[in-house]
């Protein structure tokens, strides 16, 4: 996906040319009609286009006036040309989502699944919970949880990324998806998903924009533009009594022209590529939205839960000193350490018996499991260890070996209290180590805060959201490093109970709560989280819990997934402020013209030729050629106006964290005040072309 | 435009400003229950009230049931009305002998009462007993102004409800209203208005000899109780034909002042009750300087143009310039000299921005420029103050549009006070603020095509289409003033009226434009609260729009206007404005 997503750059000329194909089959009034404003716009150009042919057969205008046939024509060409560009608009961002989507069906393997009990399927008749055994050089066939076994797996056809992962029974890198293939080894995999709706398929639909539904406030906002094509209507017609009152001819073309050019069209042509765009920008950082309305609720989220580890913090702590109780030489806690964390993968298990070899000289000892039990460390018990030879080896949390020891019968010296705390003041993180009801000591972790992250954090504040990190550590540890980072609180010693009382008590305030998380412990926060973001190496549970896969795996990608959502949200605000304040121009250009005459002194003379003769004519601020000119480029005008705004649709207008006053001012001033200036500058320059050199 | 005619404008604001927060604070204490100063003398009749009505002071309704309890309580008021006039003839207190008006003009009356418009197809002093005055008219302005501010105490508590769908109750805000707010102001202007010369009296019409030496019929009746409550109430129904012009009805310059305040005072007032209610005096202000930087320009521009006079005048060698000799110039037709220019167009500006519609001066005979101000306000939706209770709720609809347009524009799901603004709310409100300009149009529409419609059309050109306009622009919006060549009820100068006979097409048609008008945005904003109320609070921070700064306020402004302009301006165009450029008489 990367080469796909990488070097197009906006519009190439082949995607221009398929969009062009699309916008055509678009004019179908079936799809039209789903879009109000354009629909009204199309069916315009239906009946201007009869009135032309009622003229070009010697017919009279209709409605009245005198208007000449090619003016009839001119204007119903162009309305035609701005529902194209409309269709256009959307096409194009569909079209960039398409070439992602025919490499990703690429990778759709139609495989034979081979069942554990020897029988063989085709890959999309799998069902959840059948159980398949995938060897090495095979695709595996669908969505689903490794049960057995460990292997590298290549998952560069979803994630672009080339370099194999591992994929292995338990803990939080069980997941696989269907479509990625089995490098090396063999492993059993558990199916997840219904038929037809794998995470490959669920992809394709995302990128081609089929899958779409209206978000919450695209509905708002299209209910709105609804509205006001409702009351122009209105306007439009009542304009035609009005005016025969006045003693006044309005013509059916002319008043048509008038309603195109009045209800919101750039804004309504623009509307669903804005979204198309916003769900294309989340997948070019590689992340994948499951549902629009979470990336609408990315740009309002108020709080962001961070986890410490990886986030905030390299992911790996180093063990830096032994610490042990008075009474107990530095060799015994060594010793205890290094064999409670002999198995213990994890980066800090690791630099625990590194060090101990370092500054001991004590060597890595195999462990035969005869004479060994080993205990995991899981997230209730925060603790992890060994029983061998009739010793109980734990080391942990501080507070979790404490309880431990005394559970044994022990209890920890009130020294242990001041090596911990010791430690913590420092920052780093305190493990105490306890053999039977013996407290030993503790173990320096060294944690090291990434760069760059306070003036990520800044950022966020300035954008008005706060960030939370959440961290295992006890409060003096996660105390000293959320001052490190300048994150603005912290929850230390968290449970997955505690991550999610947080996430409620924030949401019951009226907050909105964004959080990564990776772990099946992490699933019920990241479901109850209003933006939860998965990571793609992250298990089953929790990619189904969360409403984006991040496929990087990068948990500060929160920040621009934010920016995303509240991009989408500036653009369609902006767009739809500037369509509405061109209106007054278009006003401008149209009313003198059909009223040009009205009101004239002497008799009530018609609409000709001379421009001139009413007080109504005063109006004319732009003093354009003719009626005919006038209305002509009004329209030419507003239908230009959809093309040369769709690169800003689809990239976006730029978010800056600048506090939501500057932000309104500054939008306002562009596409509010912009909006009025630029319509009277356009047409008139188009009426220069219109009536100056084409003579109409 | 004169130096004396700023300050008697710079004055009247001065004193709206101050009145407001001290009016404002006292209604929102007596609306949350807690002890006024008039505590002690009412409470026992508020009880009283609660026990006949069967109703208790604790128990809330959500959206709905009030709403019921609204259309059901008018739907009454209508009833009674609509009888009273209906049986004018066999009532007590007639000493002209009218007869009863007939059914249509009777169906117009009765809706524009009980909608808070006022508009007047009949004359008073000419159609209408002391009983159907005192007992059928001035009941009514009183009820259908306590309903709209009691309306407006729901909304405003659906926006800081915290989850509860409780909006209050429905019998209680209305009998508050009335007790501690309508009653006592109204009964002390009552008693100024006497005391300045308003005629109070049950005697019937005087029958004088004229120095000309012909006979005069001089129309009197209990004027003072009624004209205080309809300048309180935003109701703006004369006692007389011409309304605040009669010296009757308005005899001094203090009288026209103290009636001038009665106008916005409650809904200037309101804005403080909100900002109070919603724990942000800044909110009340925001909205509060909105409403009169609108104003002020109205004021501005319908002084300026009255004071230019038109170029049709101006061919025609009319217009005098201030010559230093007590003659201030400009369009004085139909204007009293004892208000001047200045003072009014300010009551023209003030009394169709607030949807009282009463008037000192014949607006009919305004200029294309002075006259299209009172358009513009009504057509505005009556939210620039607007009427009591009605202006706010208004206003708070455009508030949402507005919030919802720049709350995309800086990057969050729209909020206002904390609640998110989504489809539903939108849908709601656009009900609210577009049916009635689209009413407007398509009724205009109607009756300047049809034949039924054209009789009542008295002038032509630009003129009889911004009669036609106006006349469905004031009762669409409840406001009740007129450009007063729009006919619905032909009177001959019979005694008691005759041969008289209602113009049946405009007085149905402006009937439903009324209560279509009332009860379609009230219904909205009482369903919009009803759908905020059940929303979590988010809490502001930096990233939040605030809507209590000067950029808000120019927002609104800009969404408000913009939303008029766009809908009326090509009408506009066709009335006031084309009148406003030719030299061409009609």
């Amino acid at each position: 996906m990367n080469e796909a997503a990488a070097p197009t750059t906006a519009l190439g000329r082949s995607m221009v040319f398929a969009a062009a194909g699309a916008s055509l089959r678009k004019l179908d009034p079936r799809v039209q009609v789903r879009n109000p404003v354009m629909f009204v716009v199309e069916v315009g150009a239906v009946v201007t286009t009869v009135a032309w042919l009622v003229q070009l057969f010697g017919g009279a205008p209709l409605g009245g006036g005198d208007e000449p046939a090619w003016f009839s024509f001119t204007v119903a060409f162009w309305l035609w040309l701005t529902v194209v560009f409309g269709n256009v608009a959307e096409a194009l961002a569909e079209g960039r989502g398409k070439a992602q989507a025919d490499s990703l069906r690429s990778a759709r393997t139609e495989a034979v699944a081979h069942l554990l009990d020897g029988t063989e399927l085709p890959a999309s008749e799998l069902k959840p919970g059948d159980v398949v055994v995938v060897e090495a050089g095979e695709g595996i066939p669908g969505d689903g949880t490794v049960i057995e076994g460990i292997a590298s797996v290549d998952e560069s056809a979803i994630t672009g990324e080339s370099a194999p992962v591992i994929r292995e029974s338990g803990g939080d890198r069980s997941a696989v998806t269907g479509g990625t293939r089995v490098l090396s080894d063999r492993i059993v995999v558990e199916i997840t998903q219904e038929p037809g709706a794998s995470f490959l398929d669920r992809m394709i639909a995302l990128v081609e924009g089929a899958a779409r539904r209206k978000t919450p406030n695209e509905i708002a906002l299209n209910i709105l533009l609804a509205g006001l094509t409702l009351i122009f209507l209105a306007v439009v017609v009542t304009l035609r009594p009005f005016a025969e009152f006045a003693d006044t001819d309005a013509s059916i073309v002319t008043l048509v022209a008038l309603l195109v050019a009045l209800i919101p069209t750039t804004i309504g042509a623009l509307l669903s590529a804005i979204g198309i765009a916003g769900m294309d920008r989340l997948v070019r950082r590689n992340v994948l939205a499951l549902s629009g309305r979470a990336v609408e609720a990315s740009g309002d989220i108020d709080v962001l839960l961070l986890d410490k580890t990886g986030t905030i913090t390299l992911g790996n702590r180093q063990a830096a000193a032994f610490l042990p109780l008075r009474g107990v030489p530095e060799q015994e806690l060594a010793d205890a350490a290094q064999l409670a964390s002999l198995t213990d993968e994890t980066p800090e298990g690791r630099s625990i018996v590194v060090l101990a070899k370092e500054q001991h000289g004590i060597r890595e000892r195999e462990l035969a499991a005869p004479h060994a039990t080993f205990v995991p460390f899981t997230a209730e018990t925060r603790m992890s260890g060994v029983d061998i030879g009739g010793r109980r080896l734990r080391k942990g949390a501080g507070d979790a070996v404490r309880a431990w020891v005394e559970a044994e019968g022990g209890r920890a010296p009130a020294e242990l209290d001041a090596r911990l705390e010791e430690v913590s003041r420092e920052g780093g993180t305190p493990l105490a180590v306890a053999r039977d009801s013996q407290m030993l000591g503790v173990v320096h972790l060294k944690d090291v805060v990434k760069e760059g992250m306070r003036e990520r954090f800044d950022q966020l504040r300035s954008m008005g959201i706060r960030t939370v990190m959440v961290t295992g550590d006890n409060r003096l540890t996660a105390a000293k490093i959320a001052a490190e980072a300048g994150v603005d609180d912290f929850l230390a010693e968290a449970t997955p109970e505690a991550k999610l009382g947080l996430i409620r008590d924030q949401q019951a305030e009226g907050r909105l709560v964004a959080m990564t998380g990776d772990g099946t412990n992490d699933a019920p926060a990241l479901a109850q989280a209003d933006v939860g973001v998965a990571m793609n190496t992250g298990t089953q549970a929790a990619r189904e819990a969360g409403n984006m896969v991040d496929l990087d795996s990068n948990p500060t990608k929160l920040i621009e997934i934010v920016e995303v959502g509240k991009q989408l949200l500036i653009t369609r605000g902006a767009l739809t402020t500037f369509s509405i304040a061109n209106d007054v121009a278009k006003y401008f250009a149209i009313l003198p013209a059909i009223f040009a005459a009205t009101y004239a002194l002497g008799a009530g003379g018609d609409m000709g030729d001379s421009f001139t003769s009413g007080p109504l004519d005063k109006l004319n601020l732009m003093n354009l050629g003719t009626p005919e000119s006038a209305i002509i480029s009004a329209i030419i005008f507003n239908a230009l106006v959809i093309p040369m705004l769709v690169p800003l649709a689809l990239r976006g207008v730029r978010y800056r964290p600048i506090g939501a006053a500057a932000m309104l001012r500054r939008n306002l001033l562009i596409y509010g005040l912009g909006g009025l200036v630029a319509p009277f500058l356009g047409i008139k320059l188009i009426d220069l072309v219109v009536h100056g050199v084409f003579g109409a | 435009m004169t130096a004396n005619g700023w300050i008697q404008i710079g004055f009247y604001l001065a004193v709206l400003v101050a009145l407001t927060p001290l009016l404002g604070r006292y209604m929102a204490r007596v609306y949350t229950g807690e002890r006024v100063v008039l505590t002690p003398l009412l409470a026992p009749a508020e009880r009283f009230f609660y026990r006949a009505i069967g109703t208790r002071a604790e128990s809330g309704q959500d959206w709905r049931s009030y709403a019921r309890s609204v259309l059901v309580f008018s739907a009454l008021s209508w009833l009674l009305l609509y009888l009273i006039l209906r049986t004018q003839g066999i009532q007590p207190l007639n000493p002209q002998g009218f007869g009863s008006a007939p059914w249509d003009v009777a169906f117009n009356a009765t809706s524009s009462f009980v909608s808070n418009t006022n508009w007047q197809f009949y004359g008073g002093e000419t159609t209408m007993s002391y009983f159907s005055q005192m007992v059928g008219l001035a009941v009514q302005n009183f009820l259908s102004a306590a309903v709209g501010m009691a309306v407006l105490i729901a909304v405003i508590r659906g926006i800081v409800s915290r989850g509860s769908h409780d909006l209050g109750n429905f019998w209680v805000d209305l009998t508050r209203s009335l007790l501690y707010v309508l009653l006592p102001i109204s009964i002390l202007g009552a008693l100024f208005l006497v005391s300045q010369g308003v005629v109070q009296t049950l005697d019937g019409y005087l029958d004088v000899s004229t120095l000309a030496g012909g006979r005069q019929g001089i129309a009197l009746g209990p004027a003072a109780s009624q004209i205080a409550i309809k300048q309180l109430g935003t109701n703006g129904g004369g006692f007389f034909n011409v309304n605040s012009s009669m010296p009757f009805e308005n005899p001094t310059a203090l009288s026209n002042f103290v009636e001038v305040v009665f106008i916005l005072l409650i809904p200037a007032a309101l804005t403080a009750t909100f900002g109070k209610m919603v724990g942000s005096a800044r909110q009340g202000w925001a909205i509060f300087v909105t409403m009169l930087v609108l104003l002020l320009v109205g004021i501005g521009v319908s002084y300026a143009g009255e004071q230019a006079g038109s170029p049709a005048q101006d061919a025609a060698g009319i217009t005098a310039s201030a010559d230093g000799a007590g003659s201030t110039g400009g369009n004085l037709e139909g204007k009293e000299q004892r208000f001047g220019i200045a003072s009014s167009t300010e009551w023209a500006a003030i009394t169709t921005a607030a949807s009282n519609g009463s008037v000192n001066s014949s607006l009919d005979s305004y200029t294309g420029v002075g006259g299209v101000v009172p358009l513009i306000n009504m057509l505005t939706g009556e939210v620039i103050f607007g009427g009591v209770g009605s202006g706010l709720y208004g206003m708070l609809l455009f508030v949402l549009l507005a919030v919802f347009i720049a709350g995309l524009m800086v990057g969050r799901t729209p909020e206002y006070l904390g609640k998110k603004i989504e489809a539903k709310e939108i849908k709601l409100v656009m009900i609210g603020t577009l049916v009635v300009p689209l009413l407007v149009l398509v009724l205009t529409a109607v009756a300047i095509s049809t034949k039924w419609g054209a009789v009542s059309i008295f002038n032509a050109g630009p003129q009889g289409f911004s009669e036609t306009l106006y006349a469905y622009g004031s009762q669409g919006n409840n406001n009740g003033s007129a450009f007063a060549g729009y006919t619905g009820f032909v009177q001959p100068n019979a005694p008691g009226n005759a041969g008289s006979f209602g113009i049946t097409f405009a007085d149905l048609l402006g009937g439903f434009a009324m209560l279509i008008g009332r009860f379609v945005p009230l219904l909205a904003a009482l369903a919009v609260a009803g759908s905020l109320a059940g929303k979590r609070i988010a809490p502001a921070g930096p990233g939040t729009l605030r809507t209590d700064n000067g950029t808000f306020v120019l927002l609104l402004i800009f969404v408000i206007v913009v939303v008029a302009a766009l809908t009326f301006f090509p009408a506009l165009l066709l009335g006031p404005i084309g009148q406003g450029l030719t030299e061409r008489l009609f």
